[in-house]
């Protein structure tokens, strides 16, 4: 019936809208399954998730915080905010990246790096380590591990000049975040 | 200081204390010390149904019938598998049911232990919530949190996973039926100027529609008087969706019809026209929307929706209230009061629009004096139960919406059917649920021939407990909504729609210990139906009418309200065409 569109009892639609990154700091109660309803909510309705990071921060009250990074449209954003506020499980959803702008609120990350390599290369390697304040927590005879805190950018930048000294593998805990300021995130 | 009791105890009492009186289940190995609690007390009544989906559909039944929560028992690994299509459409149509599933010992879960199967894991996607029980110590509190989420907000289904061993460990139970939950406190309160500016908006506007849904059926029979009230006072017209039928009067003078992809010429036209629309408790379907970019283009819209996830999800609007629907209809009531408005605009060049598409009658059909026409079926149903104490539910396909379309629904509660998921093998365990809460009531499953065979073993459940649920079969002999997308998208190429080798429902009737009436020709539909509802019992009435009859009208896919297909329209081309393809097992 439809020229473009395959004969089907839905309408077919892309959208096509511009995708910004958001950060959420997601608080819920640290109860079995609570993280699986979180991310089968981004499963379930298509939404994409970049970073996650989940910890509980408050023992009393069997709290965890859950930082999410995800990436969609800015309604989709407001679309993904206001279903996780719906669970069941779930305190609070504050949109960090909404509140603060894209580098407002403050973003931290660690990544564990291990390079190989040996002569220039391994002096080389230890010099951007330098330069980047990154610390070597692991050392042999041809390879190091090294530790780097700081803001997601920082720490691409670093792995990409890893590439070209000998970068093996890499670990990163996804991204902590908080609110500026004295108020609660 | 609480009760001692069992696990199992618990359970039953707090369905007690939550005023369920009447529960739907199946027994099994894990769930066998519930059902040693349920025999040991008269307050909680057990209905055995004979399949999971059928417990599931009961409940709905009986929470949309009663405004109560619902309530089923399964129990585990299969059981619960059982019970998903009951919980997703639970889910989609907002229906509150609690669901109580029986789970292998603690200490052997993981295991893949016999009937083991991961209910939560499994639940978690069709339900509002869902918990496991792992400390007799919580089972008390999650029992009332589970009533609670289940009817708070938008209400839904929700789970509990209870392992064995927790239903023989003893406890201390208490009422908690009042208590406050922690995180889940949906809106209470309204945002008074947002009304006052709905008000205003209807005192500027030229062509308003009111646009309401399952929502309105959902905040309970009063909201539906209020709903009454309010268009009296404003004369605005109003359609519905699927699930909101019987929430205004089908004989009421401002009542347009259905909307959507079957819904009325009228109720689309002035949906794709209006200049303010007004929707209460629905959430912007794609069976009501049709195409999205080219919907009601020239209106501001106005949602009122209880839940903040069916905002903004499907189409933007201008104003939005978060509220119950009630609450928001007694407010704007309030609004008129105290502003002392006396008068809205008359509409009358919008009135007169609408009855020039009234006037093109979108759901005529060519009478028959030799075929039963389904439609002439449901008219005569429709006027053989009018004046009686009537339930209708329905099964999924043309035949439910031939029954939106020519059944008249003058109350709420007094319509189910499976509008999100469109299950299959809906109407009759559902009907069954609601005869349970209303046993001197009529209650008449409408159904097509495939779909009463999906869940046709609770012919029994309505025999043992000699319900009077009626089945009124629109038999055409094939799956007719997936013949007519065949017949209009794919090239007539009938797939696999044809119902072959289909049972002798009289007899089928009679092997359940029931009763089985058919009809064949017009001029015998009346007795017929007289005799369904007269004869006690369970009765299967087998209605067969044409075959090759389509339902329209009818919004094709990607096509917008104003864009509709007329019974008219097809019935040449594409539907004559069939009928000479499939000419041998014709009427």
């Amino acid at each position: 019936m439809n020229d473009k569109n395959p004969a089907s009892t839905y309408d077919f639609v892309s959208i096509d809208e511009n995708k910004e990154r958001h950060t959420l700091s997601i608080i819920v109660d640290n109860e079995s399954g609570v993280l699986a309803r979180v991310i089968g909510l981004f499963a379930a309705r298509g939404f994409n998730i970049d970073s996650l990071t989940v910890s509980e921060i408050e023992s009393k009250n069997q709290l965890s915080r859950i930082t999410l990074v995800s990436c969609g449209s800015p309604s989709v954003i407001e679309k993904i905010k206001i279903q996780v506020e719906r669970l069941v499980p779930v305190h609070k959803v504050s949109d960090l990246t909404a509140e603060y702008g894209q580098y407002g609120a403050l973003e931290r990350e660690l990544a564990l790096i291990k390079v190989k390599g040996s002569g220039n290369k391994r002096l080389e390697a230890l010099r951007l380590a330098e330069a980047f304040d990154a610390q070597t927590v692991d050392a042999s005879l041809n390879s190091f591990i090294f530790q780097l805190t700081g803001r997601t950018r920082e720490i691409d930048r670093f792995i990409h000049l890893m590439s070209s000294v000998g970068l093996l593998e890499v670990s990163r805990t996804g991204i902590a975040a908080l609110k500026r300021g004295a108020e609660n995130t | 200081m609480g009760i001692k009791k069992t696990g199992a105890e618990i359970v039953i009492q707090a369905i007690e204390d939550q005023g369920v009186d009447s529960i739907f289940g199946y027994p099994g190995g894990a769930v066998l010390p519930i059902y040693d609690a349920i025999f040991q007390q008269d307050k909680v009544k057990h209905i055995l149904v004979r399949h999971e989906q059928g417990a599931a559909h009961a409940a709905e039944g009986y929470a949309r019938s009663t405004g109560k929560v619902g309530v089923l028992i399964v129990t585990s690994g299969p059981g619960a598998t059982n019970a998903v299509t009951g919980l997703t459409d639970a889910l989609l149509d907002s229906i509150p049911i609690v669901c109580i599933s029986g789970q292998v010992p603690t200490h052997l879960i993981g295991s893949d232990a016999f009937q083991e199967a991961d209910t939560v894991g499994i639940t978690r996607a069709c339900t509002k919530h869902n918990w496991l029980v792992k400390d007799i110590k919580d089972l008390p509190r999650i029992m009332h949190e589970a009533f609670y989420v289940a009817r708070s907000g938008r209400p839904g289904p929700v789970l509990i996973d209870i392992p064995k061993d927790i239903q023989f460990a003893e406890g201390e139970y208490e009422n908690l039926i009042k208590i406050k939950h922690k995180t889940y406190n949906p809106p209470s309160s309204i945002d008074k100027s947002a009304v006052s500016k709905v008000i205003e908006l209807i005192q500027r506007s030229k062509k308003p529609i009111i646009y309401s849904g399952g929502g309105i059926i959902n905040s309970g029979p009063n909201t539906s008087k209020l709903l009454n009230k309010f268009i009296q006072k404003t004369n605005i017209p109003i359609t519905s969706t699927l699930m909101g039928l019987g929430a205004y009067p089908g004989s009421g003078k401002n009542w347009l019809g259905m909307l959507g992809m079957h819904g009325t010429y009228e109720a689309n036209m002035a949906m794709h026209d209006c200049d303010l629309m007004i929707c209460i408790g629905a959430r912007f379907d794609d069976r009501i929307t049709g195409k999205i970019d080219e919907f009601s283009p020239k209106s501001k819209k106005i949602h009122i929706d209880i839940d903040a996830t069916s905002i903004n999800k499907n189409v933007d609007v201008d104003l939005a209230i978060l509220a119950d629907c009630g609450k928001f209809l007694n407010e704007a009531l309030n609004v008129i009061r105290e502003k002392k408005i006396n008068s809205f605009p008359a509409y009358d060049n919008w009135w007169q629009e609408i009855e020039k598409w009234k006037k093109v009658d979108c759901l005529k059909y060519k009478a028959n004096s030799d075929v039963i026409m389904p439609q002439y079926a449901i008219q005569r149903l429709y006027e053989l139960t009018k004046n009686k104490d009537t339930y209708i539910t329905t099964e999924v396909g043309q035949h439910q919406m031939w029954a939106a379309q020519f059944y008249k629904f003058e109350k709420p509660n007094r319509w189910l059917t499976s509008g999100g998921l469109g299950t299959m093998g809906y109407g009759f365990p559902a009907a069954n649920g609601v005869q349970v809460a209303f046993p001197e009531s009529l209650v008449i499953d409408i159904a097509g021939d495939a779909s009463i065979l999906m869940n046709i073993q609770e012919l029994s459940t309505a025999v043992q407990y000699r319900l009077n649920t009626k089945i009124f079969i629109l038999n055409n002999s094939y799956m007719g909504m997936v013949r007519q997308w065949q017949q209009l998208l794919h090239g007539n190429r009938i797939s696999e729609s044809y119902s072959d080798s289909l049972p002798d429902f009289v007899k089928l009737a009679e092997a359940y210990g029931a009763t089985g009436i058919s009809a064949k020709k017009p001029k015998d539909l009346d007795q017929a139906i007289i005799k369904m509802i007269e004869t006690p019992g369970p009765v299967i009435m087998d209605c067969q009418v044409a075959s090759l009859e389509n339902c329209f009208p009818m919004i094709p896919s990607g096509k917008a309200h104003n864009d509709m297909l007329l019974g008219d329209d097809v019935t040449d081309e594409q539907v004559s065409t069939a009928i000479d393809d499939s000419g041998k097992i014709m009427v």
